[in-house]
């Protein structure tokens, strides 16, 4: 069984922006799934259409089996969701946003007073139930949201960039109580723009750019991909086969440029050892960015120093 | 996964979380919900009631002030009702938390519903809190409480979905005051809350009659006084096409996800 199914899932806002065109995704029951992509990459897109907040132009969604367009109340109860902005009154308590809100999903009043005691002490925030949420600050928010989705006790939890602007130390908290909720068999999907996020917590990964999906892998895998290098050789001379080279893989791009993939770890001089001793000369050499790294530098960029330093460990 | 009944349970919950939610709100902020029609309903009392009201003489067979105490909680029911959806509605788009609403496994008639009904509640005080104001002034006999109740729940009804549908359609604060300023208040005060219509000349009396709250005014009155410028059968009608009207376009709109979902 699939925690969540999308296919051919397109959406085309008012404005014309196309900001899915057409995306197949599995996630499975009981993963921990990142969904990565730079800034506009549709995201939030896709979340929203899953979570009813946004209309689909075309395409299906199924969620545990439940297809939103025909068993849309019972796909909704088995979600919850925290979404990238906050969106609860800033003028109500912290423990009547989570006890309402499990009151929508139809929980008795009286096991959501229950339930909010155990999540609100769990996320910290048990001491400032009765403060107003306007009066806390961004990361206890964050942590009212995560609260609040999992009132209902959802066999989904979909975070929409949950540690934007948390803290290292509340992050830390954080990672460690989703990977609490995963163990005891909750389905995760979240998005972040922390590789080192990712990477810590998610078993499978989806990279998500221009509305489309770009790479669809388990994590270590990507992290491998990453972590090879493809550097670019310029040739003195014309070559029409590729030279051999054991241990690396090498294609010519065109007679006069190899390319020629170097995972961390390896030498570079076996490379040339190799190569000098077939006779080839190399007149110069540069860094190939690949296509996602390409893609976390763009991230980068988008998130400033603190989001460089960690992408690039 | 979930059984019809449990289904129905859930539903029945999530509906009264919303009025429990609504009417937390209109006591958290009483002062901006009950105390501001306790006010000006004092104020028209004094004014039209005892001041002017001594040199009108009778109304339909009543004293002025007997005349317009009907009315006025009714106007206040009106203003009420719409106001508390409007601005809750608005409020809850503007600051994103109907996404709360929105992503919960509630059907979009029970939303509208809750909401409606959440204007209705702060009709229903409000009037309450008029008609012992009025009390101060003049004396009110109930005739026919079922008429009193009937009649003040539909019109609430009425209004409040009058509410829901123009904070749908509202992209910004300017545009919930549209309804109320161009069309709410005007027929309001056309609607014979301070004069009984038989007082007009014949082609305003008969304009008159193209006025709906006229119609719920007149059926509210009579409850008190026995006497109404319509007849109540027709002012029955009126007020359930109205609410059933009111509902299936606010429900429409939802569906469409109207100014609510891209
Ligand atoms: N309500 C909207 N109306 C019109 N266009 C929108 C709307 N929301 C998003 N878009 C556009 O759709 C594209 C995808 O946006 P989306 O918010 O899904 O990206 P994202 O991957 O979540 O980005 P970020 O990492 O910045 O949160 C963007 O080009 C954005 O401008
Ligand atoms: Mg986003």
């Amino acid at each position: 069984m699939r925690a969540l199914v999308l296919r051919q899932l397109t959406k085309t806002y008012k404005n014309g922006i196309k900001a899915l065109k057409g995306i197949d995704l599995e996630v499975e029951r009981g993963d921990f799934f990142a969904l990565l992509g730079p800034n506009g990459a549709g995201k939030t897109t896709a979340i929203g259409i899953v979570t009813s907040l946004v209309t689909k132009t075309s395409g299906v969604v199924e969620v545990f089996g439940h297809d939103i367009d025909r068993e849309l109340e019972i796909a909704k109860s088995c979600i919850g969701v925290v979404p990238q902005e906050a969106n609860f009154n800033q003028f109500e308590s912290v423990q009547t946003i989570v006890v309402n809100q499990a009151g929508f999903y139809g929980i008795p009043r009286h096991v959501a007073k229950q339930r909010a005691e155990v999540y609100l002490k769990q996320l910290q925030l048990w001491d400032r139930r009765r403060s107003i949420a306007r009066s806390l600050s961004g990361g206890m928010k964050r942590r009212l949201m995560i609260a609040r989705a999992l009132m209902h006790q959802p066999e989904l939890l979909i975070l929409d960039e949950p540690t934007a602007g948390v803290d290292i130390e509340v992050r830390r908290s954080m990672w460690e109580f989703l990977r609490l909720i995963n163990g005891e068999g909750t389905t995760i999907i979240l998005t972040t723009h922390y590789l080192e996020e990712a990477e810590n917590l998610c078993r499978n990964v989806a990279i998500i750019d221009g509305g489309r999906i770009i790479e669809r892998d388990s994590m270590a895998n990507v992290l491998r991909k990453l972590q090879a290098e493809t550097f670019v050789l310029n040739l003195r001379e014309a070559r029409t086969a590729v030279p051999r080279l054991e241990g690396f893989r090498a294609v010519l791009a065109d007679d006069h440029t190899l390319e020629v993939e170097v995972s961390r770890g390896q030498s570079l001089n076996r490379v040339f050892a190799q190569l000098s001793e077939q006779g080839i000369e190399i007149d110069s050499m540069r860094n190939k960015v690949n296509r996602l790294e390409e893609l976390f530098v763009r991230l980068v960029d988008s998130r400033g120093r603190a989001g460089a330093a960690e992408a690039l460990t | 996964m979930t059984a019809p009944a449990g289904r129905a349970a859930a539903r029945w919950i999530g509906f009264r979380t919303t009025l429990i939610r609504e009417f937390g709100r209109i006591v958290r902020i009483w002062g901006q919900t009950l105390l501001p029609p306790a006010v000006t309903s004092t104020l028209y009392f004094v004014i039209f009631g005892s001041l002017i009201g001594r040199r009108v003489g009778q109304v339909g067979g009543h004293d002025y002030m007997q005349f317009i105490a009907p009315g006025l909680i009714m106007m206040s029911v009106i203003q009420n009702s719409y106001g508390n959806v409007v601005s809750s509605f608005f409020g809850a788009k503007f600051g994103k938390y109907l996404e709360e609403l929105l992503v919960a496994p509630l059907p979009n008639w029970l939303i509208v519903l809750g909401y409606a009904l959440g204007g209705v509640i702060r009709g229903f005080m409000v009037g309450t809190v008029v008609t012992i104001v009025s009390l101060f002034f003049t004396r009110l006999g109930v005739l026919h409480p079922v008429l009193i109740v009937s009649a003040a729940f539909l019109t609430s009804f009425v209004f409040a979905l009058g509410g829901f549908i123009n904070a749908m359609l509202a992209k910004n604060f300017d545009q919930i005051s549209w309804f109320p300023t161009f069309i709410l208040t005007p027929l309001t005060y056309l609607g014979g809350v301070f004069y009984s219509i038989r007082m007009l000349p014949p082609w305003a009396l008969d304009a008159s009659h193209a006025n709906p709250i006229l119609y719920m005014v007149s059926a509210f009155r009579y409850g008190f006084l026995g006497t109404a410028d319509v007849d109540l059968r027709l002012a029955y009608a009126i007020m359930v096409i109205a609410a059933v009207g009111m509902f299936s376009l606010a429900v429409v709109l939802m569906n469409r996800g109207v100014g609510i979902r891209d």
